[in-house]
């Protein structure tokens, strides 16, 4: 029998402002405990909290970003609850009218398109930390944390796989990033997902969801929900009933395990905060946000397949981040578009994973490809060697390319004094190719004979010894069509 | 310099007829004499007061005073003063020193006054009578048996005892006003949003508003042209121009229209409260305004709503003190919950307790709607009847409170008697609207009778020009208590 996996994600993009959602403090991440909690984040008595305008500012930039309703109102909520780390006793956050309603997000699930929508995206601050070690018995609560800016997104239940899921976090938090309004940094927490996940039966209504707390990996979103989609159809099938709960992930033990369960759940008591005034958002700040909105992945991924004839795969890949767009724009501006598409979702995006670098540090240069792959095109290097001298680049080997900055014709100079110098010049003489061709054919009768026999095989390993005999340099169209001619007669 | 007003001690320092460690010095050594009998102080520290006033004198001495620098006045115990145990009437922040100003001190610091003194208060401004402070009750100056009125009860006694010229206060429900008229001074609370409430503690966030106390309405006004005035730190103060307060003061007031609900002279009012108050708007009359009748229906529901809202409000806001942070942690407990339990039942008393319980219960799932949501709507009813009333008249007048002073314990064992003498003032600051009490006779057993005054939005100068013209006939708020001579 098979089940249908529903899951909808709640997603904490930690806001990029500098100062706190509702203090003049540093959000900057790591400062020594409580260093930077002012008398609002401790939640003296008489203190008032302001709201900060940039926070509101990067909400309306999401908002607009995935074609959702901007509120022109809407109402900042205390949540009240009691924790050590939550300083007044309540969160601020936004309840019944958030200031962002609907919207959508395009996700490609492999090369497979999709859209899922969005319930809602609100603004909030984030509580403090508990440090529950090294105090002798009693806890440590560190403030530098309370009171930094949240917007909490929220999707409706339309991924029905951990795939999907990870795609649309992959997404999202490639469009906060790509958007400005969130550094990304998942391990210092700046993007974190709560995923709720249920089964049902095709066509049966939705089953009881369990909601799986701070998954602040990718990685551990897809072994979490995975692991209780299976815990859940196990529990269904054996007779079982899944129960409403909030479930933590354990990495090490990859499973997921009850924090607490509906019955436990907290009366929040949320009413309308009278300290802070409804938040009012004029069409003249929507304007202009909109005005200095950036081109937006979707829309130019959308372009690079109109303008530059790249698969959607390919464009998706190009459009991951805005540092990525921008190498892959300067490049294909010069060269053949497709060919830099290839080399930079090919050998430099492998190069950068690899070493774990970003495209802002490589250290091969947008003009460094531009020359490579024009050499490539007007047929001074071959493919296989263009390979070699790409990683004499990334190591630098290239002397003087440094040095050349990010002046193309002084970095041509030297790139193409460093192809003579190493001798790596494709080979295209065909008197030269002939020569070879003819050495190869003689030493390698069985092959050729297999090759009349109908064997294709043998034709590629005769090209691969003419191709060894040139140290790669020769052409390899012309040694294609030579060889085949010469085995023609 | 006993009954010297803040006009004439401006004028005296000024002058450098007198210094301002010489009036401070004054006031301070009455404040530790005479005053401890009305228990009005809860923090005084002459040393950081008498050190303010030397400032002070180096700024007249330079040419550079202003009104009201110099002169010591007495501040709730509700606002934050950086360096001074800033406590709330409250064990809980028994053991608070402010590291902060509040910006109505910051006002007063900036404008080269001299901090007098804390003064004693009900707790977390909850009360109306001052007997639910930690610190003790606080005595009426006319009758050490009777009540000063709170929550600011502490400011209003310490004015009508001359141990400080003037003094601060914060009114959520009626805590400026009915105080004002239970010890026979002045007392206004602007409009919401006109004082920042920035540093002062929380009780019901929608409606506390800080006023000054004084014993003439010049004097009232000479303190908000100090403390009134945007500040950025709080979201609900008012971008507004600057106000003289006043400006109007000597203006006649023949042809204004004197607003007289029925609901504020009905069953419930004092013989001796009716008589005072009639007699006032008739002195009014005399000076050449006209009365009319005005009917503010939805009144009588003021006092349920406030007991809803105000709790609900107060709940939330008192949440922070758990003493993880600051303020009163039980010695010994077994763990976090243990600690909140424990820390939270020592700290508060008996009322903020009920408070607490109350908000917290109207506020919980399933029956916020029926509670919270159903007081807002009647609280826009109750405002909208000012707002019907204010279309025929320039100002309401009526009794500040029901009765005049009553006894030290004669309402603590029943809160809905005691929630009930805020009647008149409530309905004031669900509405957001200015209102004022100043000294109108006295009743049957000597004790004083408030007249209250509710303006429109932002009519505290026309308010303060009706209080001074009438003081300019009548002598009622120059009268004092008896025994207070000696210094």
């Amino acid at each position: 029998m098979n089940w249908e996996i529903v899951i909808g994600l709640e997603t904490h993009a930690q806001l990029s402002t500098r100062s706190k959602i509702f203090s003049s403090a540093s959000t900057a991440f790591g400062a020594s405990p409580n260093s930077q909690a002012s008398a609002v984040d401790i939640a003296l008595p008489g203190v008032l909290p302001v709201l900060n305008k940039g926070a509101v500012e990067r909400a309306i930039r999401f908002g607009l970003a995935v074609g959702a309703t901007i509120n022109r109102r809407s109402i900042f909520a205390r949540k009240n609850y009691f924790y050590p780390d939550l300083p007044k006793g309540y969160q601020i956050s936004q309840y019944e009218v958030p200031v962002v309603s609907g919207g959508s997000l395009t996700i490609m699930v492999g090369d497979v398109e999709k859209t899922v929508r969005l319930t809602r995206a609100h603004l909030e601050e984030d509580a403090g930390k508990s440090l529950h070690e090294d105090f002798k018995g009693m806890s440590g609560i560190d403030l530098n944390r309370a009171g930094t800016p949240l917007l909490e997104i929220v999707s409706e239940p339309d991924m029905h796989s951990a795939e999907e899921a990870v795609a649309y976090a992959k997404a999202l938090h490639a469009l906060v990033c790509w958007i400005d309004i969130c550094d990304g940094n998942m391990q210092e927490g700046s993007f974190r997902c709560d995923a709720n996940v249920s089964v049902r039966r095709p066509g049966e209504p939705l089953g009881t969801r369990c909601e799986i707390k701070n998954l602040n990996s990718f990685r551990f979103m897809e072994q979490a929900i995975k692991f209780e989609v299976r815990r859940q159809i196990e529990l269904i099938e054996d007779g079982g009933k899944v129960a409403q709960e909030t479930r933590l992930y354990d990495p090490d033990k990859n499973e997921t395990r009850t924090m607490r369960s509906k019955e436990d759940a907290m009366d929040y008591r949320y009413f309308p905060d009278p300290d802070l005034l409804p938040l009012e958002i004029s069409s003249e700040l929507i304007k202009s946000i909109e005005a200095h909105m950036a081109e937006l992945p979707q829309a130019m991924r959308e372009r690079f397949v109109r303008q530059f004839g790249l698969s959607a795969y390919d464009a998706a890949l190009l459009t991951t981040s805005r540092d990525i767009a921008a190498y892959y724009e300067a490049v294909a501006g010069q060269v053949d578009a497709k060919l830099a598409a290839n080399w930079i979702n090919g050998e430099l995006s492998s190069r950068l994973n690899d070493q774990n670098i970003l495209i802002a540090d490589s250290p091969v240069r947008p003009e460094a490809l531009i020359w490579l792959i024009g050499r490539i095109v007007d047929g001074t290097i071959s493919g296989k060697i263009a390979k070699d001298v790409f990683r004499d680049l990334w190591d630098g080997k290239v002397v003087g390319v440094q040095q050349a900055g990010g002046s193309l014709s002084a970095l041509t100079v030297q790139a193409d004094a460093y192809i003579e110098k190493m001798g790596l010049k494709q080979i295209s003489d065909s008197g030269e190719i002939g020569k070879l061709i003819d050495q190869v054919l003689a030493a390698n009768e069985k092959s050729v004979a297999e090759y009349r026999a109908g064997k294709e095989k043998a034709f590629n390993a005769l090209v691969g010894q003419v191709m060894k005999a040139t140290k790669g340099k020769a052409n390899p169209t012309q040694v294609n069509e030579m060889l085949k001619a010469r085995l023609a007669k | 310099m006993l009954n010297f007003t803040i006009k004439q001690l401006a004028v005296e320092l000024a002058a450098r007829r007198l210094s301002s460690v010489e009036v401070t010095g004054f006031f301070i050594k009455r404040i530790k004499g005479l005053g401890k009998v009305f228990n009005a102080f809860i923090s005084v520290d002459e040393e950081r007061s008498l050190s303010a006033a030397r400032a002070a004198d180096v700024l007249l001495r330079q040419g550079k005073g202003c009104t009201l620098t110099g002169i010591p006045f007495a501040h709730k115990d509700i606002f934050c003063a950086q360096g001074w145990r800033t406590t709330c009437g409250s064990k809980m922040l028994s053991n608070f020193v402010a590291p902060y100003d509040a910006h109505v001190i910051e006002r007063f610091n900036t404008a080269g006054a001299v901090i007098a003194g804390k003064t004693n208060m009900d707790e977390f401004a909850m009360g109306s009578s001052n007997e639910t402070s930690y610190f003790g009750p606080v005595r009426n100056p006319w009758n050490t048996a009777a009540v000063p009125g709170g929550s600011s009860g502490g400011s209003a006694a310490a004015v009508a005892a001359r141990l400080v010229p003037a003094a601060t206060g914060t009114d959520t429900g009626g805590s400026i006003r009915q105080p004002a008229a239970l010890t026979g001074v002045c007392g206004i609370k602007p409009t919401y949003g006109v004082v920042s409430r920035y540093g002062m503690i929380a009780f019901a966030s929608s409606l506390d508003q800080a006023g000054p106390f004084a014993r003439t309405a010049e004097d009232l006004a000479l303190m908000l042209n100090t403390m009134a005035g945007f500040d950025a730190r709080d979201s609900t103060s008012l971008e507004r121009k600057t106000e003289d307060y006043t400006r109007d003061l000597s203006k006649p007031v023949r042809g204004l229209r004197i607003g007289l609900p029925s609901e504020f002279f009905a069953d419930g009012v004092a013989s001796d409260v009716a008589r005072a108050v009639d007699a006032a708007i008739t002195e009014f009359r005399k000076l050449g305004c006209e009365t009319v009748e005005v009917r503010l229906p939805n009144m009588k529901l003021s006092v349920p709503v406030y007991y809803v809202l105000a709790p609900a409000e107060a709940s939330s806001n008192l949440s922070r003190y758990d003493g993880v942070r600051y303020g009163h942690r039980a010695p010994e407990y077994v763990d976090l919950v243990d600690m909140y339990k424990k820390s939270r039942a020592q700290g508060f008393g008996a009322e903020v307790k009920r408070r607490i319980l109350i908000g917290t219960y109207v506020l919980s799932h399933g029956y916020y709607d029926a509670y919270y949501i159903k007081a807002q709507k009647l609280r826009r009813l109750i405002a909208q009847d000012f707002t019907d009333a204010f279309t025929k008249c320039d100002v309401i007048m009526g009794p500040t409170s029901p009765s005049t002073a009553f006894n030290i314990g004669e309402k603590a064992g029943d809160p809905v008697q005691m929630y009930l003498s805020d009647i008149y003032t409530i309905a004031v600051n669900l509405a957001g609207l200015p209102g004022m009490s100043i000294p109108a006779g006295f009743g049957d057993t000597n004790l004083p009778v408030g007249l209250q005054l509710i303006g429109n939005y932002f009519d505290e100068a026309r308010m303060l020009n009706l209080a001074h013209q009438y003081q300019q006939a009548t002598d009622w708020h120059v009268r004092m208590p008896e025994g207070l001579e000696e210094p």
